[in-house]
């Protein structure tokens, strides 16, 4: 019988570093201007994601036949100096080892669908580095046990994320798009920083076990008190509608399906979408210690979800409806976690990440099913109208209709009343600055004004 | 005697400037380079050695110079050195005649000299001939110079008057004066126009070198910080934090890529001022990680941008222009760096602004959020201009604009340390949070020896703070 004292953390080592190796040999042989082959990336890929799935259900052995339900690693001090400390720490639990399993098993699956899919693709090699980083975020987020690693990961799991939805970089909309996200997803992440750093100034720790309560999840109690606990569950509560796209952040999922349909189906139809979510569980004692935000989160997970619900019916492309099914389901789950329903809310995750990975990757030979149906019926489809289309009058259908197809004004409301107004008030600030240098200078003093819009061509090697 | 007690500082000072006299009189620009490279590389290995004897414990054998590491200086001084080096390594030939090599050296020598030094007469004097290159350059490009000498007189008029008051028993009038030269040094609202304007009209390498350093904050550390009472110290975080918000939302939405870069520096520069005034040990290491972070990671965007403009010129934000395609090696490295300097997981920025935050956030929680809303609009402001200046478009090219071997060992050495230091915090963090230990130690001591509340003080030339020096590892 192994000793499972020096076996798990091996077995912890290698479900966190394999994502790390994968990244760090594709990352550093892009680096140097040399990637690998294709078919030795999806090789590597393979192996890696092979190597960490079987280690976590290693893990979940070992725990099942241990009867132990919380397994943490504490793998050291990663920054310390008096005063402060940055412990890296991993907990295996009912609630992470799921999602971790969940995440190795969808990541493999895109990886290999991808591998043929993204064949001889200009981006080959770029998307892989993206997948890589994702994975090494979605794992190292699922696996934490302090708020600060959990951070980490969130953050590799974002920019991946907005860069893939730019994979199509040489068109203008997916690079727009992909910058949309990233904006969403900064404020999400400055919610979660200031949530952790928060976290770390009032109990003095960020590990999980010493805020939620040392026991196993979902039983832990929030070691804060309710002032605190409205404050971080609030700034928690950003961070998650901003990862989940939650109302008011919805309009940026089906921004994302710009991307290629692999990342589609793993990051935002399946997992990304799902991190929140996975963060709103694992902190969810501190719902309990606050009422009201437990209110909030019912309200908000389903006005989510009757939006998505409306917005999916109008859509024209398969991975829009899609995404917003998808968030439909998220908004449900959301709701779920407000009412208490721990274990049905994560059981419904796992169970609607797998079914719309599936349904994502199906998506393009599914169209192509349609239109052969379609041809030899020589027709559409029948479409027949919903229950709602027959109850509702028609000028309601109609208001309902181009709300929907608006997408609820989401995007147009955070354009006119953040982006547009940030953008007025620092290009007022600018033309203050332009006049002050000016006068400063007793002339014209932006030579960047005579800057064209396009880069002239080279005229010169610069290797001469 | 051992190599590493040899006079390694004093070296790497003196070999640009003599280097700066000898390449001042080539004519022939390639030539020049060449020589140039030899002479930041020389004192770039010196600077490296000085810093290596210090961290070994090995006393210098020139006892009477007044250049000497401490724990703060120690990592700088190389870090400056480097900077220069990998600026005239990244040198496009065909730009080799618009770039002074003479002046560059020259002020090489100034700006590790005055990190070099504690002596605050002297270090005046050397912050004062640091200003002297980018003036020279301007005037002989025929650009325009009063933005520039206006704010350069005016600092150091502040400095040598502020310290002179502080000499002559009033620490109050002195310490106010002092203030005001470190903000406007530093590039503080509203004393910051003179950045961007030099950054529009110098040569990119010039405007890069001068403010990517950070003379200000060094100037704050050792002149104003042991003997400021608390309200200059509070003058200086609320202006700070100001600079650090406004310029995020300045660079957001600058039009042109050398604008851009000059408001990311303010609001870095500002960032770092901030974490100096909040004087706690968590606040104070988190500054002088960050400091370190983004004199390398902002001088990697810088060299980048550089790279951008040898090939097509000055650069537009306005339209998108494509070039990820030719040149994939600087996308990556304009985003690893520009990512670097935000703070990203597993860059040398990510445990700087962790600590950062969390000092603040225990001096006061207003100052973290907005510490936090700065970093974020900064991310943005990275990846907008990445966005618009890498994809969007297909830039088509009749000739080769890949990176070059010396432009790709520029980025890898930069994107080596960076993720190194990222990875591997635990060194750079802790020689930090010594030197700001050391730092609030002198605080004290200079503080505690004032009568009255600090009001007079430092009468009759008392001695500059002396910081741990040569304590070894």
């Amino acid at each position: 019988m192994p000793d499972t004292d020096l076996l798990i953390p091996i077995l912890v080592l290698t479900v966190v570093t394999a994502p790390v190796a994968l990244l760090a040999v594709l990352g550093i042989t892009s680096l140097l201007d040399r990637p690998l082959p294709e078919a030795a990336t999806t090789r590597l890929c393979q192996a890696a994601t092979l190597i960490g799935l079987v280690a976590a259900l290693a893990i979940l052995g070992l725990m099942l036949a241990s009867g132990d339900r919380y397994v943490p690693v504490v793998l050291g001090d990663w920054v310390s100096v008096p005063h402060f400390h940055y412990s890296v720490k991993f907990v295996f639990d009912r609630l992470s080892v799921p999602f971790v399993v969940l995440t190795f098993v969808l990541c493999g699956t895109v990886g290999a669908f991808a591998g043929r899919y993204l064949h001889r693709e200009r981006g080959f090699n770029r998307f892989f580095v993206l997948y890589a980083m994702f994975l090494a975020g979605m794992v190292t987020t699922a696996l934490a046990g302090t708020i600060e690693t959990l951070f980490a990961g969130w953050e590799l799991v974002g920019l991946s994320s907005a860069l893939l939805v730019g994979y199509f970089h040489e068109r203008p909309a997916p690079v727009r798009n992909g910058l949309w996200v990233w904006a969403i997803y900064r404020v999400s992440d400055a919610a979660l920083l200031l949530a952790a750093v928060v976290l770390h100034h009032m109990t003095g720790e960020g590990d999980f076990d010493r805020m939620l309560g040392s026991g196993p999840w979902p039983d832990g109690h929030a070691a804060l008190t309710v002032g605190q606990a409205y404050i971080v569950g609030g700034l928690l509560l950003v961070a998650v509608a901003g990862k989940s796209a939650l109302v008011p952040f919805s309009g940026w999922l089906p921004r994302a399906m710009e991307g290629p349909t692999p990342s589609s189906a793993v990051f935002y139809g399946a997992l990304s979408v799902h991190l929140g979510v996975y963060l709103l569980l694992r902190v969810s004692p501190i719902l309990d210690a606050a009422s009201g935000l437990s209110a909030v989160v019912v309200v908000l997970g389903l006005v989510t979800a009757v939006y998505a619900y409306l917005a999916g019916r109008v859509q024209a492309d398969i991975k829009s409806a899609l995404s917003f099914a998808s968030l439909t389901q998220v908004g449900i789950i959301v709701a779920e976690i407000g009412l208490g329903f721990r274990y049905v809310a994560l059981v419904h995750l796992l169970g609607h990440a797998c079914l719309r990975t599936l349904q994502f990757l199906r998506a393009p030979t599914l169209l192509h099913d349609y239109h052969l149906l379609e041809n030899a019926l020589g027709d559409h489809l029948p479409r027949p109208a919903g229950f709602w289309g027959r109850l509702l009058p028609a000028s309601a259908r109609a208001w309902v209709y181009r709300l929907a197809l608006e997408r609820g004004y989401l995007d147009a409301m955070l354009n006119t009343y953040v982006a547009g107004p940030f953008v007025k008030l620092f290009g007022w600030f600018d033309a203050l600055e332009r006049r002050g240098t000016d006068a400063l200078a007793g002339r014209s003093s932006r030579e960047s004004d005579e800057v064209k819009p396009h880069a002239e061509q080279p005229l010169e090697e610069l290797t001469v | 005697m051992n190599p590493l007690s040899l006079p390694w500082l004093e070296l790497a000072v003196v070999v640009p400037l003599a280097g700066a006299a000898v390449v001042g009189r080539m004519r022939n620009p390639y030539r020049a380079g060449r020589w140039c490279l030899a002479v930041t590389g020389t004192a770039l290995g010196s600077a490296v050695l000085a810093w290596l004897g210090f961290y070994l414990g090995y006393e210098p054998a020139v006892r009477r110079s007044p250049l000497s590491l401490d724990e703060l200086s120690a990592p700088l001084v190389p870090a400056v050195a480097l900077l220069h080096f990998l600026t005239v390594l990244a040198t496009a030939r065909t730009k080799a005649a618009r770039v002074s090599f003479g002046w560059l050296l020259a002020g090489e020598s100034a700006r590790l000299a005055t990190f070099g030094v504690t002596d605050p007469w002297l270090l005046i004097g050397l912050l004062t001939a640091a200003t002297i290159p980018p003036y020279a350059e301007l005037l002989q490009r025929g650009k325009p110079t009063r933005v520039y000498v206006l704010h350069m007189a005016l600092f150091v008029a502040l400095l040598a008057g502020g310290w002179a008051l502080v000499e002559a028993g009033s620490a109050v009038g002195g310490s106010a004066l002092l203030l005001a030269a470190v903000l406007v040094r530093s590039g503080v609202v509203p004393a910051h126009l003179w950045v961007a304007d030099l950054f529009e009209h110098a040569s990119f390498a010039t405007a890069l070198l001068y403010v990517t350093p950070i003379a200000g904050a060094y100037a704050a550390v050792r002149l104003v910080l042991p003997i400021a009472p608390e309200w200059v110290l509070h003058s200086i975080g609320v202006a700070s934090l100001a600079t650090a918000v406004y310029a995020a939302g300045m660079a957001v939405v600058q039009r042109e890529a050398r604008r851009f870069f000059a408001y990311l520096f303010l609001g870095h520069a500002s960032l770092v001022l901030v974490g100096l005034e909040l004087v706690t040990p968590i606040s104070l290491t988190g500054a002088l990680c960050l400091w370190f972070s983004v004199m390398l990671s902002l001088g990697g965007l810088g060299l980048t941008l550089r790279a951008l403009e040898a090939r097509f010129g000055r650069l537009s934000l306005d339209d998108f222009h494509g070039l990820y395609d030719h040149s994939p090696g600087l996308a990556v490295g304009f985003l690893l760096t520009g990512l670097a300097s935000v703070g990203f997981p597993g860059t040398l920025g990510f445990v700087s602004a962790e600590l950062l935050v969390d000092g603040a956030v225990e001096a006061n929680l207003l100052v973290g959020v907005l510490l936090i809303l700065a970093a974020a609009v900064n991310g943005i402001a990275v990846v907008r201009a990445y966005v618009r200046l890498f994809t969007g478009t297909r830039h088509a090219s009749a000739v080769s604009l890949a990176i070059t071997t010396r432009e790709r060992v520029a980025v890898l050495t930069l994107a080596a340390v960076i993720l190194v230091g990222g990875l591997v915090p635990q060194p750079g963090v802790a020689t930090r949070h010594r030197a700001a230990e050391a730092v609030l130690k002198d605080r004290e001591v200079q503080r505690t020896t004032m009568p009255g509340d600090g009001i007079t003080a430092l009468s009759g030339g008392r001695q500059p703070p002396e910081f741990a020096r040569h304590s070894g590892g």
